[in-house]
């Protein structure tokens, strides 16, 4: 067992630290969240294409840089720090790893190629109304039409679906669960704007005609999507460890200059032991998050198991983080002004995202050992 | 980043799984079976059969005689002792008095002490707390006069654990009244049988007899056993404060507790007659603490690798000391409200299964661990201060 990062690793996690640092500040997402656009930006997008960042957890003969979704994490918990809001989750992680793993040799070299360029982005369309996290729960339908096939339904909280260019579709057949590839522009798509500052869209499929090309036929798609959801899991879990650290250091020094009293109001004791509870939440998330980001790549139970405890501790101590970060802040924690709520409102997306507490708990308590 | 096991490290499991299988005496494989308590010269005994092996110390050097194992294969070794359910060792002399000698000590002393702590032929306890220091340990006030060729020691330790059956005594000592409190401190190795030491036992709250109170009545002990700098054992008492946290991690501990509830639920019955481990309920309380367990587990992994690499454990071994402990009584409590009314019974072989009866009393004596080795408040001090570097009133 080795825990230590490579030297390329440690020069990723510095390279996009910087990054998040210099060029995509709290600021800069503050514009976009505010402005009317996406919400993210096109070239800095296209930039992360070069750098290798969207291709680098993907293997080399699909056109990655044959790293590992370990490497991925790095970049997800670098990126968390800042808030930085381009579709890396759902584009890289989501909709990436379900072509990836889905899809043959023509379907990467058009649909992920461009995606790891930066050219485009891609959005896996799997949730719908009224369903909580069971991918399984699919209304939206797929038929047999001559050479292709006709997709019906609707898709809600599509992630980034607002800006993607492309969707991979969960739909069900008379042969069971089928992912497509279906362009935006065949669809009908309403943005709906996300606590975070981040957009989604619900996504209509009015009897969206595609070809047999289009169908992700690699391996089932049920394994497809149970195994890219357990990606998308442990990605939450990696952004979730950067927003809480930020928070964490964020509080600590707040502690450190506020005035009441005429004391720092970080020699208070109770003060203090909060911001230490704090500390052991990151630090066990941290533990829990290799674990999870080595296994995801894994097959069979021990994936699972290890995904769901890093969100277990995502929902339980990331979450001790965020709240206690906003009440050690005082009033100003509840203002939008104040940059700690905007941690606050992504930590609450990342726990919700890709099954929640109790989805992971329950999942868990399923496989769990007799003795 | 790798966290899987080599086929070298497959089989050296498969090895320890064997030798305990075919080295462990009947009449504590009995007690395991049954995660009882197991009584001092048990653990020794015990003790001795790893030495033998050359097992005993898995974190001690080559040179003072452990077996130079890796980060895993100690993990590995750990691992399965605990699933056998083997008595945990005494941590006085090999985990906490020992790497203190190795650092600390000089030549003599190493050869003096670390054999014979590795052997098991003498047993060592700890003399820290005073009934007037507790998390104020610096203001002890056990005296150790100069007297030439020895220094006379007078006061009272507490919380000695098995004094009673110990040959040595590690103490925090006062040597000098002179500047701050924490500069006055010796650390000072002492004999049990030194004419003047006196050691009563108390029955703690699951009425086990590991506590001690131990007295000094002008007791001789040579200066040679002085351990480190005259009035620098406060640096001492800090390195070991070091150790004892990794220590008390006590992901061993929870794990046999966590097999325990859930033979416990399999055994206890709910409202419709149906076992407990299949109640979403209590299944879920279960999950949850082995989902929790999981990343402590993992914070001690990283430990261990730190250490492997030759770092001495620093201020953030206090994590493992706070979450170690809570879970250990998350465990006890778990299992005491998985046995319902079967959890009033004490120390009774015939009211209950004979697994449950250790049950009661171990989750008694268990409040403990969120008080020893520091108590979790100290630990937040420490952590407070040392890492989030938050300021003193």
């Amino acid at each position: 067992m080795d825990f230590d990062l490579s030297d390329d690793q440690k020069m990723l996690a510095k390279t996009v630290g910087d990054f998040g640092k210099k060029e995509s500040t709290l600021e800069r997402f503050r514009k976009l969240r505010d402005a009317d656009g996406p919400g993210w930006d096109k070239a800095t997008w296209k930039k992360m294409g070069e750098l290798g960042w969207l291709s680098i957890p993907f293997p080399e003969e699909v056109g990655g840089l044959g790293g590992s979704f370990v490497d991925a994490g790095i970049v997800l918990e670098q990126l968390g720090k800042t808030l930085v809001p381009e579709p890396y989750l759902s584009s890289v992680v989501l909709g990436g790893h379900a072509l990836w793993l889905g899809g043959a040799s023509a379907q990467h070299e058009k649909f992920l190629a461009p995606m790891m360029e930066g050219d485009t982005t891609l959005s896996l369309a799997f949730t719908e109304r009224g369903v909580r996290f069971d991918a399984r729960c699919c209304t939206t339908t797929a038929r047999r039409d001559g050479d292709g096939w006709v997709i019906a339904g609707e898709k809600s909280f599509v992630l980034d679906g607002h800006s993607a260019d492309h969707f991979v579709v969960a739909a069900m057949s008379d042969e069971g669960m089928q992912l497509f590839v279906v362009d935006a522009a065949d669809t009908a798509r309403k943005t709906v704007r996300l606590m975070d500052g981040h957009r989604a869209a619900h996504v209509t499929l009015a009897d969206v005609r595609v070809g047999e090309d289009r169908r992700l036929s690699a391996r089932p798609a049920t394994e497809v999507l149970e195994r890219v959801l357990d990606f998308g899991a442990a990605a939450t879990v990696a952004e979730g460890l950067g927003v809480a650290f930020a928070m964490l250091w964020m509080t600590v020094e707040y502690l450190k200059t506020r005035e009441q009293f005429d004391v720092k109001i970080g020699t208070f004791q109770a003060l203090q032991h909060r911001a230490v509870d704090m500390f052991v939440e990151v630090e066990l998330l941290k533990s829990i998050h290799t674990e999870s980001a080595v296994r995801a790549s894994e097959d069979g139970e021990e994936r699972a198991r290890a995904v769901s405890a890093a969100k277990l501790q995502l929902a339980q101590g990331g979450q001790l983080v965020s709240r206690q970060a906003v009440q050690l802040h005082g009033g100003v924690g509840v203002t939008d002004e104040h940059d700690i709520g905007l941690y606050f409102k992504r930590m609450h997306s990342l726990v919700t995202l890709c099954g929640d507490e109790a989805t992971h708990v329950a999942r868990y308590a399923a496989s769990m050992d007799a003795t | 980043m790798d966290l899987s096991f080599s086929p070298e490290e497959e089989a050296f499991r498969q090895e320890v799984r064997t030798w305990i299988a075919e080295n462990m005496p009947p009449h504590l494989k009995a007690k395991a079976e049954h995660a009882a308590y197991f009584e001092m010269p048990e653990v020794m005994e015990w003790h001795k059969l790893l030495y033998a092996k050359g097992w005993v110390a898995p974190h001690w050097p080559k040179e003072f005689g452990g077996p130079g194992f890796s980060a895993t294969q100690r993990f590995i070794l750990g691992e399965e002792l605990e699933l056998a359910g083997a008595p945990p060792l005494s941590p006085f002399g090999l985990v906490m008095v020992a790497p203190l000698i190795m650092r600390f000590g000089n030549d003599a002393q190493r050869a003096r002490f670390l054999p014979k702590i590795l052997s098991g032929e003498e047993v060592w306890c700890q003399g820290y707390s005073e009934p007037n220091a507790g998390s104020d340990l610096a203001s002890l006030r056990t005296m150790a006069v100069d007297a030439g060729d020895h220094f006379v020691v007078t006061g009272q330790k507490t919380w000695t654990t098995y004094a009673q059956y110990a040959d040595w005594i590690f103490c925090l000592v006062r040597t000098s009244t002179e500047g701050k409190k924490q500069q006055g401190i010796s650390f000072l190795l002492v004999e049990m049988n030194t004419p003047g030491v006196e050691v009563k036992p108390m029955q703690t709250l699951g009425d086990t007899p590991a506590f001690c109170d131990t007295f000094f009545d002008n007791a001789k002990v040579p200066k040679e056993n002085l351990l480190g700098p005259l009035n620098g054992g406060w640096n001492l008492a800090k390195a070991l404060l070091g150790h004892e946290r990794t220590l008390v991690a006590a992901v061993g501990q929870t794990r046999r507790n966590l097999r325990l509830a859930k033979r416990l639920a399999a055994h206890h019955r709910g409202a419709d007659g149906k076992p407990l481990i299949e109640d979403p309920h209590f299944r879920g309380k279960l999950a949850r603490l082995e989902m929790r367990l999981r990343a402590h587990q993992m914070t001690n992994y990283r430990a261990l690798a730190e250490q492997q690499k030759g770092h001495h454990p620093g201020p953030e071994s206090s994590i493992l000391k706070l979450v170690g402990s809570m879970l250990v009584q998350e465990a006890d409590e778990l299992c005491m409200e998985i046995m319902g009314q079967s959890s009033l019974a004490w120390h009774d072989d015939e009211a209950v299964e004979p697994f449950e009866r250790w049950v009661p009393p171990t989750f008694c004596y268990d409040r403990a661990t969120t008080i020893y080795a520091g108590s979790n408040e100290i630990q937040k001090n420490i952590l407070a201060k040392l890492i989030l570097g938050l300021p003193s009133a």
